[in-house]
């Protein structure tokens, strides 16, 4: 399954098998208020290219500001955002695309006005051919690349375990569904760092079994991930590292046996 | 394995079967002239939709870039003496340069600020042509060349000879606009067909989920608002050429909501849609004597009623009505469809 990208590299070879090496991201003294409430702050931590990382933390401990500020959605008062070492803060979501950085929502961010294999063709995006007189004039190499964009977005439908919605709109497509077509168009935009926004949030226990092959097999294919959530038997079994946050700063950090028996951690959670 | 089909190719060779039945049925002078009308303001209504239907932006001046392309032809042709094809491309340029001047600082913004910046400059197009009469002719108007390429001219009074066949000038315009109305059709499919279009559909979707796989938005924005104003330009060149009198009213506010009513009315986003808007919004006046004296309250009382009773407009609510009570199992879709 690793090659999953790989079948179809003889029609468009940039689009196929040269995976970009998981990306290292670090984060130092990061800080954003709403107003009077310090949502982030003061917040470092460093990732390594390749591992999963895991930011746990209570409701409202900070943790989708801080996917919103590494992505780009938000703008940080303070401190910096190093992807592979280049300074990011405050770039657009777009550009950073283009570094090889990707996401998916807590609340679904899915074209519902388009059907399942064109969300996830729409993250082919940056490895299209775009020229403008092309599309106008339906050149056959557009046809073509049009073509095996679309194979390989079935292909990683599949991957994500999708295969039942090859031919679905995305609005015909129940909640679970949905969540992998948003890692599928993620992963479709060849990411060095996918980050995860509560994957497992509304799936029942069989299908978070399934999300958790799934993130391994992201991982072993060299993508850095990283994941906010909330069901603690995904994130024990899969992080390499957890970030503990509370009230926006860094309560602990470690490897899932160390935080699990950190007594702040404990604290936090059981309201002590 | 099934691959599906581009979504909506099988429309054109309905759209060219009818273009070709019409002369057939309706072979009287009259009706031709208002069909000919009919598909160049279609076809500039099929630019429209797509800034307003797949941008989701509004521009409430597109009579004005209408107006540009067709003054820009009358003006370069008869006072500078220029030929028809050039002075069309010249009337293009400088209304894509202007188009992207106005866009490219408003498209950056989130919200409807298009609409206020396209209201705007509208209405100083239409001063401009009503004021500067020794370019414009005023708000009496100016004559307007026939139409000629390389010494062949097109004009509604002559006649022509093809293949034995003697063709009336009216039949030979109305050919030309037909085959122009395809070809915006054929165009705008592409477009919508091509990545492009796929990124603009997501913007529609959702604009956070496209910009963070990469789509550079306000740039794509930008593009359609600029290729929108341009189809306007180059239909206002022909329209002017085709009428050989233009006036100011071209430019004016009421004819861009007339523009904007037929996309709303046609259906937002649905190509066939917007073309049946325009052939109804220009029966209208044709139906109703009085329709001038009423016009920008029946426009306003149409916008009304169709955005209540069916916002997603007449083509996409009729197709979803006869799925509905056809469901012949011939799409594909899901297992839940």
């Amino acid at each position: 399954m690793n090659a999953v990208l790989s079948q179809n590299a003889s029609a468009e070879p940039d689009a196929g098998n040269v995976r970009r090496a998981g990306a290292d991201l670090a984060v130092l003294s990061l800080s954003k208020a709403f107003g009077g409430v310090h949502a982030v702050e003061d917040l470092s931590f460093h990732i390594r290219a390749g591992t999963i990382h895991s930011v746990i933390g209570p409701n409202g401990a900070g943790k989708t500001t801080l996917f919103n500020l590494i992505t780009g959605l938000y703008q940080p008062d303070q401190g910096e955002v190093l992807l592979n070492g280049q300074s990011v803060q405050g770039m657009p979501p777009e550009r950073l695309a283009r570094l090889g950085m990707s996401r998916t929502f807590q609340n679904l961010q899915i074209c519902m006005n388009m059907s399942a294999v064109e969300n996830v063709m729409l993250g082919r995006h940056l490895h299209l051919k775009r020229n403008f007189l092309a599309a106008l004039l339906r050149w056959p190499s557009l046809r073509r690349s049009e073509r095996a964009c679309r194979e390989q977005a079935r292909e990683l439908l599949c991957f994500v375990g999708c295969e039942a919605y090859l031919e679905a709109e995305a609005s015909a497509m129940p909640y679970g569904a949905l969540k992998r077509l948003e890692i599928a168009r993620a992963l479709a935009t060849e990411p060095g760092i996918l980050l995860l926004d509560e994957p497992a949030a509304g799936l029942n226990s069989a299908e978070t079994a399934a999300l958790e092959r799934l993130i391994q097999r992201v991982a072993d294919q060299g993508v850095t991930v990283v994941l906010v959530e909330h069901d603690m038997k995904l994130v024990m079994a899969v992080s390499d590292q957890v970030l503990v946050l509370d009230y926006g700063r860094k309560l602990a950090e470690g490897t899932p046996q160390e935080v699990r028996h950190n007594p702040d951690v404990i604290a936090a959670y059981l309201g002590g | 394995m099934r691959l599906s089909m581009p979504s909506k190719m099988p429309g054109l060779p309905v759209l060219v079967l009818v273009l070709l039945l019409v002369p057939i049925i309706l072979n009287d002078e009259f009706y031709l002239d208002i069909a000919t009308q009919m598909a160049l303001i279609a076809a500039t209504v099929v630019g429209l939709n797509l800034l307003v239907g797949y941008a989701g932006q509004v521009s409430l001046g597109h009579a004005a870039f209408f107006a540009m392309g067709a003054y820009g032809s009358a003006i370069l042709t008869g006072t500078y003496g220029w030929t028809p094809v050039p002075a069309l491309l010249c009337a293009a340029l400088l209304v894509a340069t202007l188009a992207w001047l106005v866009g490219r600082p408003i498209l950056r913004l989130k919200g409807h600020y298009l609409s206020m910046a396209t209201l705007g400059l509208g209405i100083i197009i239409a001063i401009v042509i009503n004021n500067e009469g020794w370019l414009t002719g005023g708000p009496d108007g100016i004559p307007v060349q026939p139409l000629s390429l390389m010494g062949f001219e097109l004009s509604i009074f002559d006649e022509y000879h093809l293949f034995g066949l003697v063709i009336s000038g009216t039949h030979a315009w109305y050919a030309l606009a037909g085959v122009l109305l395809v070809l915006a059709v054929w165009i705008a499919q592409n477009l919508i067909d091509s990545p492009i279009g796929r990124a603009l559909r997501a913007v529609h979707g959702s604009e956070v989920a496209a910009r963070t796989v990469g789509v550079d938005t306000s740039h794509y924005k930008l593009l359609i608002f600029v290729i929108s104003a341009v189809y306007a330009s180059v239909m206002g060149s022909f329209f002017a050429h085709y009428t050989g009198f233009i006036t100011p009213q071209l430019a004016t506010f009421e004819h861009s909501i007339e523009l904007i009513t037929m996309v709303v009315l046609g259906g937002m986003g649905s190509t066939y849609g917007v073309i049946i808007g325009a052939v109804l919004l220009l029966l209208l006046p044709q139906l109703l004597t009085d329709f001038h004296e009423y016009e920008m309250m029946m426009f306003g009382l149409i916008l009304m009623l169709t955005m209540i009773f069916m916002p997603k407009g007449l083509l996409p609510t009729l197709s979803a009505l006869v799925k509905r009570h056809w469901p012949a199992g011939v799409r594909s879709s899901g297992p839940e469809g």
